[in-house]
C-alpha cells in the first residue's frame, strides 16, 4: 500500500495514538477496563498496521524479529519470575502480599511534602506491584506472539 | 432507550452472518467477518464489557482479518492441473447426500441441548455462581487489594493469578507452535539443514 499517500499519512498520524492507547490500557488496567492481553493486541495491531502500509522491511527495522521472538519468552519469565520472587520472600507462589514494601522500604523524610498521608514508599503496595508486573508480562508476551505470527504469515511467498 | 441501538446492532449481526454464509467470494467473506467482529465489539460495549470489546475489535476485526487475507494471498489462485479457476468451481454441488451431515448435526445439537437441561435456570438466585463465594469478590476485593478499583483485574491477576499464568503459557506455546510450522527458513538455516543431512548420510 506504499502508493497511496492518504493511507501513508493517516497511518503515520494514527500509530502514535494507537500505541499510547495500548500503554494506557496496559498501565491503567488496574483502575479502568483493560489489562495485559488487551494492551498486547492493541500494541501488536499498531505494529501490524505499520507493516501493512510501509512494508515488512520497514517493520523489521522497528521491531527486529530476533528481538520479538525473545520477548515471547521474556513476558512469561516476568510473570513466573514475579511468582518466584514471592516465594523467595517467604510467601506462596504469586502471593503478592509479601512484595509489600519488601525492597526500598521508605523514602527519606525530606520527601514528606509529597501528597498523601504517612511515610511514603518507593514502590506501590504489594498487590498493586504484583498485578502491575504480571500484567506487564502478559502484555509483552501477547504483543510479541501477535507480531511474530504476522511475520510468519507475511514473510512467506505465495504458492505458484 | 438502549433498544434503539441494540436492535439495529443485533439485526446487522444476523444479516452479516447470513451474508458470510451465502457469499462465494472469499475476499468479501473475510471482510464481512471483520465487520461482524466490529459489530460484536459494539454489542459488548453495550453489555458494559469494554475490555472484551477491545479484544474483539483488535483481534477479531484487526489481526484475524489480516491473517485471513494473508492466507488467501498465499494460497494458489489456479488449480494445479485443470487450469483457470472459474466461478463454476464454487457453485459445485456437494457430491455426497446431505442426509448424513444433517443427522450428525441433529445428534450433536440434541446432546448439547440435553446437557443444558442440568444447568440452573437463567438468573436463578440460588445458582452456584450467585451463592459462591460469600462475601463476593466485589465486596472483598477493595480491602484485599489496598483499594484497587477494578475487580476484574483483581480476580484475573491476583485471586486467579495461577490460571492467568497458565493462559500466558498457552499463548506462549501457541505462538511457538505457529512459528515452528510457518516460519520460513533463512539461507543459513537451509545451509545448516543441508550440512546436517550430509553428516547423517556420511555416518550411515
Amino acid at each position: 500500500m506504499n502508493r497511496f499517500p492518504i493511507i501513508r499519512v493517516i497511518t503515520k498520524i494514527l500509530i502514535p495514538y494507537i500505541l499510547l492507547f495500548g500503554l494506557y490500557v496496559q498501565f491503567h488496567g488496574d483502575f479502568g477496563p483493560g489489562g495485559g492481553f488487551q494492551a498486547g493486541v492493541i500494541f501488536a495491531s499498531a505494529f501490524i498496521l505499520y507493516g501493512l502500509v510501509y512494508g515488512l522491511k520497514k517493520l523489521h527495522e522497528v521491531a527486529p524479529p530476533a528481538v520479538i521472538e525473545k520477548l515471547i519468552a521474556l513476558g512469561l519469565i516476568i510473570y513466573a519470575g514475579t511468582g518466584s520472587v514471592c516465594m523467595l520472600l517467604g510467601g506462596n507462589f504469586l502471593d503478592y502480599d509479601v512484595l509489600n514494601h519488601a525492597v526500598l522500604t521508605e523514602l527519606p523524610a525530606a520527601l514528606d511534602f509529597l501528597p498523601g498521608s504517612g511515610p511514603h514508599h518507593f514502590l506501590p503496595a504489594g498487590q498493586h506491584l504484583g498485578i502491575f508486573l504480571v500484567e506487564l508480562g502478559v502484555g509483552i508476551t501477547v504483543t510479541a506472539v501477535m507480531t511474530m505470527i504476522f511475520y510468519a504469515f507475511a514473510g512467506r511467498e505465495p504458492v505458484k | 432507550m438502549t433498544e434503539i441501538i441494540v436492535i439495529p446492532i443485533l439485526a446487522l449481526l444476523a444479516a452479516t452472518a447470513l451474508a458470510v454464509a451465502r457469499m462465494r467470494n472469499l475476499w468479501a467473506a473475510v471482510m464481512f467477518t471483520g465487520i461482524y467482529s466490529f459489530l460484536g465489539a459494539s454489542w459488548m460495549m453495550i453489555l458494559d464489557a469494554p475490555d472484551v470489546a477491545f479484544t474483539e475489535a483488535a483481534v477479531g476485526a484487526g489481526v484475524a482479518t489480516i491473517l485471513m487475507l494473508a492466507t488467501l494471498s498465499l494460497t494458489p489462485r489456479k488449480r494445479r492441473s485443470s487450469g483457470q479457476l472459474s466461478s463454476d468451481d464454487f457453485e459445485e454441488k456437494p457430491s455426497k447426500s446431505p442426509v448424513l451431515p444433517l443427522i450428525v448435526v441433529l445428534i450433536t445439537g440434541g446432546a448439547l441441548v440435553y446437557g443444558t437441561l442440568d444447568m440452573p435456570y437463567f438468573g436463578d438466585p440460588h445458582a452456584p455462581i450467585q451463592e459462591y463465594p460469600d462475601p463476593s469478590f466485589v465486596e472483598k476485593s477493595q480491602p484485599d487489594m489496598h483499594g484497587l478499583p477494578n475487580v476484574v483485574t483483581a480476580v484475573l491477576a491476583s485471586y486467579r493469578g495461577y490460571d492467568t499464568l497458565g493462559e500466558t503459557a498457552v499463548i506462549f506455546t501457541a505462538g511457538i507452535a505457529v512459528l515452528l510450522i510457518l516460519r520460513k527458513n533463512t539461507p543459513e538455516d537451509d545451509a545448516r539443514d543441508e550440512a546436517y543431512a550430509k553428516a547423517q548420510e556420511a555416518r550411515s
